[in-house]
């Protein structure tokens, strides 16, 4: 019997209120499945359990407040389930590297009893490899996800009648994943913060239109909001909005009663960072845009691999390094306050997926929903103020973190150039540095690396 | 007709606009000149060109043999050597037979002689159906000279338009192509006294409106203006795009009205396949995507070759009433 206790979410946590379990004593749980939501001073957490098995006993009510460590609920490891293959993070992804997204805890299906053919375990079992078009599309049409198929035919591939078999088992429940709608309807949904899926479409073969979406956002935002499934005791906003405060309070008073800081600064020429972007944009759809936040962040996240002196944490008088570059984003949040969402593996990350990845925590952090694994374990902070016009970021490291960059605006500056002065976009880009871990120099490194990987943003 | 210190008539046909723009191109450049088909001694054979023999004479005024790939080139020729020449080619059917000439010539001359020949000339067209003519004198293919790079291809779709498109096109340094459709010559319309140039470069709005964009040129304006009233009627407010210049294409203005309307009905009474409504329909779905709120919608004529027998001519043609069913389908 395992024990799920409450976890640390941060340096800067003590203690957590559980807010709501989302699975049942008795439900199935893998690793890596959010099963419970909780509270901290600075948001609201999915957290993932460690174990796969069986839910036991819950060992907390909803709305209590625990110290860290404090067991919440035990877990039965499955015994006869071949131990899943090792990961570092439960969430960081599986073995195709497309990010683990586990299936809504309510409707979550219980594990399937036939156990397939053996397979080596190096061989991946499932997953769309050797998929063809036919199945891609019959589990499109259904909405079953290929990635979680067990397949029954030779070397373990997908048949037909897997998906079939899926699509049969998943029921009545299963809908289309694609809702017909318009353009401007999908647009707008997205706008209005509607779920075209759960809007009635009154256009050509049941098609939402912008019409109908106008209508279902009118409703929502005259009705209270969308009731969850067990009405959690939420704290009041400002009760909320003041202990972040607090958080944020004693962390940075923390960070700058007890780090040096040394400062250092450049200022970059993002020419050609520009006008690759430029260029990929105009080619690109809109949804694969990239903002040049996305190549700041990717350039830091090299850079620290580079100089890995600057990445990892001090702690009880000497510095550790980081098991990756995991870079903390500092995302500011509506009501006041910050959160710094965590981006794994950063320097890996090919630039589309490091923008899908921060569209996501950025706008799950405003929403409230970061999962554990989310929002600690960052190597590194950056802090990008760019959009709030400022040139210039002097920041405070996040402890026991050694480092924190930060990125100002991209503006058009003079700027000479092989003798000659012309106009280009520029950015100041700046280093606080813990003075225990590293000198001046390594810092140097650091910016200098920035720099030159920003003038080759085609290899990023 | 206007004669010399009297006012240019205010109410006019389109056919007079016509004749009252080329007057004009006559009297004020000496480098001006007339030629076709039949434009001199029988007026021309839609009558644009009557009275002009008598006024020019025959060296600024020529009828020539029936043979369109050799008057169109003698055009070119006059054109590359400072001459502004105004071809008249009876129907856009006939005009294949000068397309080598348009094609390999003028609209290519400018750009293999390193932008040292340019050629000046106009050549003025009449196109389309309606007037039971036949299948051999009733198609639309200016969307196929809309295809070539090199030439600029126009639509005046109302009377002003015919009046004061003319000069514009004659001070155009490349081949300009006018098609005037068949049922327009007819119509009749205010011309206001003193019009700036008309602008080659821009589509016109020619009833603003909120529902639905009706985009359209030449022959079938008047019918999706007609459409806009009966929509009106009913309450649904049409907008009517009137893109004037087919090429290059106005794809700004198209853009701006559907996202006002987010809805998009395209008449064209060329055929639909590979026609200047697909390619505006594409650009809509290229560049407003995002801002559609219904499939765009294409009303064209039936893919045959338009018919002698009246009704088998109106049937075969984009018509009022398809141009409302359309637009009902898109609102919906």
């Amino acid at each position: 019997m395992a024990e799920f206790t409450m976890p640390s979410l941060g340096a800067d946590m003590d203690e957590g209120t559980l807010q709501e379990w989302l699975v049942r004593p008795g439900e199935p749980v893998r690793k890596g499945d959010p099963v419970a939501v909780v509270e901290t001073a600075k948001s609201t957490i999915e957290v993932e359990c460690f174990e796969t098995g069986t839910m036991g006993e819950l060992l907390v009510e909803p709305g209590t407040t625990v110290p860290v460590g404090t067991p919440l609920a035990l877990i039965e490891p499955t015994g006869e389930r071949p131990e899943e293959p090792e990961k570092p993070r439960g969430t960081e992804g599986d073995e195709t590297g497309r990010p683990l997204r586990p299936p809504p805890p309510t409707s979550a299906p219980p594990e399937p009893q036939r156990v397939p053919v053996p397979v080596p375990p190096d061989a991946p079992v499932h997953g769309p490899t050797g998929t063809g078009p036919l199945l891609r599309h019959l589990a499109e049409r259904s909405g079953v996800d290929l990635e979680n198929l067990r397949g029954s035919g030779p070397g373990g591939r997908v048949t037909r009648s897997d998906v079939e078999e899926a699509t049969a088992a998943a029921g009545a429940v299963a809908q289309p994943s694609r809702v017909r709608s318009t353009p401007l309807a999908r647009r707008l949904a997205a706008e209005l913060d509607v779920d075209p899926a759960t809007v009635t479409g009154t256009g050509r073969d049941g098609a939402v239109r912008a019409a109908d979406v106008r209508k279902a956002a009118r409703g929502t935002a005259t009705a209270a909001p969308r009731p969850r499934r067990s009405a959690p005791p939420v704290r009041p906003a400002e009760e909320r909005g003041a202990s972040m405060r607090q958080a944020i309070a004693g962390l940075m008073t923390r960070a700058n009663r007890d780090i040096p800081h040394y400062y250092l600064s450049t200022t970059i020429d993002m020419a050609a960072a520009m006008s690759w972007l430029h260029e990929h944009n105009r080619r690109s759809a809109v949804a694969e845009r990239l903002l040049p936040a996305a190549l700041l962040l990717k350039a830091a996240a090299r850079a620290a691999r580079e100089v890995p002196e600057l990445n990892g944490f001090w702690t009880d008088d000497h510095f550790t390094a980081g098991d990756g570059v995991h870079l903390g984003v500092a995302v500011s949040l509506r009501g006041g306050g910050l959160v710094a969402p965590v981006l794994h593996d950063a320097d890996t990350l090919a630039l589309p997926q490091l923008m899908t990845a921060l569209k996501d925590v950025v706008s799950r952090a405003r929403t409230g929903r970061l999962r554990g694994s989310e929002v600690s374990g960052s190597t590194l902070t950056v802090t990008n103020l760019g959009d709030q016009g400022v040139e210039t970021v002097f920041g405070l490291i996040h402890p026991p973190q050694v480092a924190l960059v930060g990125f100002g605006r991209i503006s058009d500056r003079p700027w000479a150039v092989d003798g000659l002065l012309g106009v280009r976009p520029v950015v100041t880009a700046t280093l606080s540095a813990d003075h225990r871990a590293t000198d001046g120099a390594v810092g140097a490194r650091y910016l200098t690396a920035v720099e030159r990987l920003l003038q080759k943003p085609e290899e990023s | 007709m206007a004669g010399d210190g009297r006012p240019e008539e205010r109410g006019t046909t389109y056919r007079q606009a016509m004749r009252e723009a080329l007057r004009e191109a006559l009297r004020s450049d000496d480098r001006v000149f007339l030629m076709g088909e039949d434009v001199g001694r029988y007026g021309g054979c839609f009558g644009v060109s009557l009275g002009l023999l008598e006024e020019f004479g025959p060296a600024r005024v020529r009828d020539t043999p029936l043979s369109e790939s050799g008057f169109v080139g003698a055009g070119i020729g006059a054109a590359l050597a400072g001459m502004r020449p105004v071809v008249e080619v009876m129907t856009v059917n006939f005009s294949l037979l000068a397309l080598d000439q348009i094609l390999n010539n003028a609209a290519t001359l400018l750009h293999m002689s390193g932008g040292q020949l340019p050629v000046p000339l106009v050549i003025r067209m009449t196109t389309g159906a309606g007037r039971q003519l036949g299948a051999q004198h009733s198609h639309s293919l200016e969307g196929w000279y809309a295809h070539i790079p090199g030439l600029r291809v126009l639509a005046p779709a109302t009377v002003e338009d015919a009046r004061h498109m003319l000069a514009p096109a004659l001070a155009d340094p490349d081949p300009v192509l006018i098609f005037e459709h068949v049922t327009l010559y007819n119509a009749s319309g205010e011309i206001a006294p003193s019009t700036a140039p008309v602008d080659l470069d821009h589509a016109v709005t020619r009833r603003p409106g909120t529902d639905i964009s009706l985009i359209t040129y030449g022959g079938s304006l008047p019918k999706a203006l007609a459409a806009a009233d009966e929509l009106a009627t009913e309450g649904i407010d049409a907008e009517v795009i009137d893109l004037r210049t087919l090429r290059p294409l106005d794809d700004a203005a198209v853009t701006a009205s559907v996202a006002r309307t987010h809805r998009a009905v395209v008449i064209d009474e060329a055929w639909r396949t590979g026609s200047l409504a697909a390619e505006i329909s594409a650009r809509i779905a290229e560049e407003a995507f995002y801002e559609l709120d219904a499939p765009v919608e294409r009303v064209c004529s039936a893919e045959v070759p338009i018919p002698y027998a009246r009704r088998l001519e109106e049937a075969a043609l984009p018509q009022t009433a398809d141009i409302v069913a359309a637009a009902h389908r898109t609102v919906g």
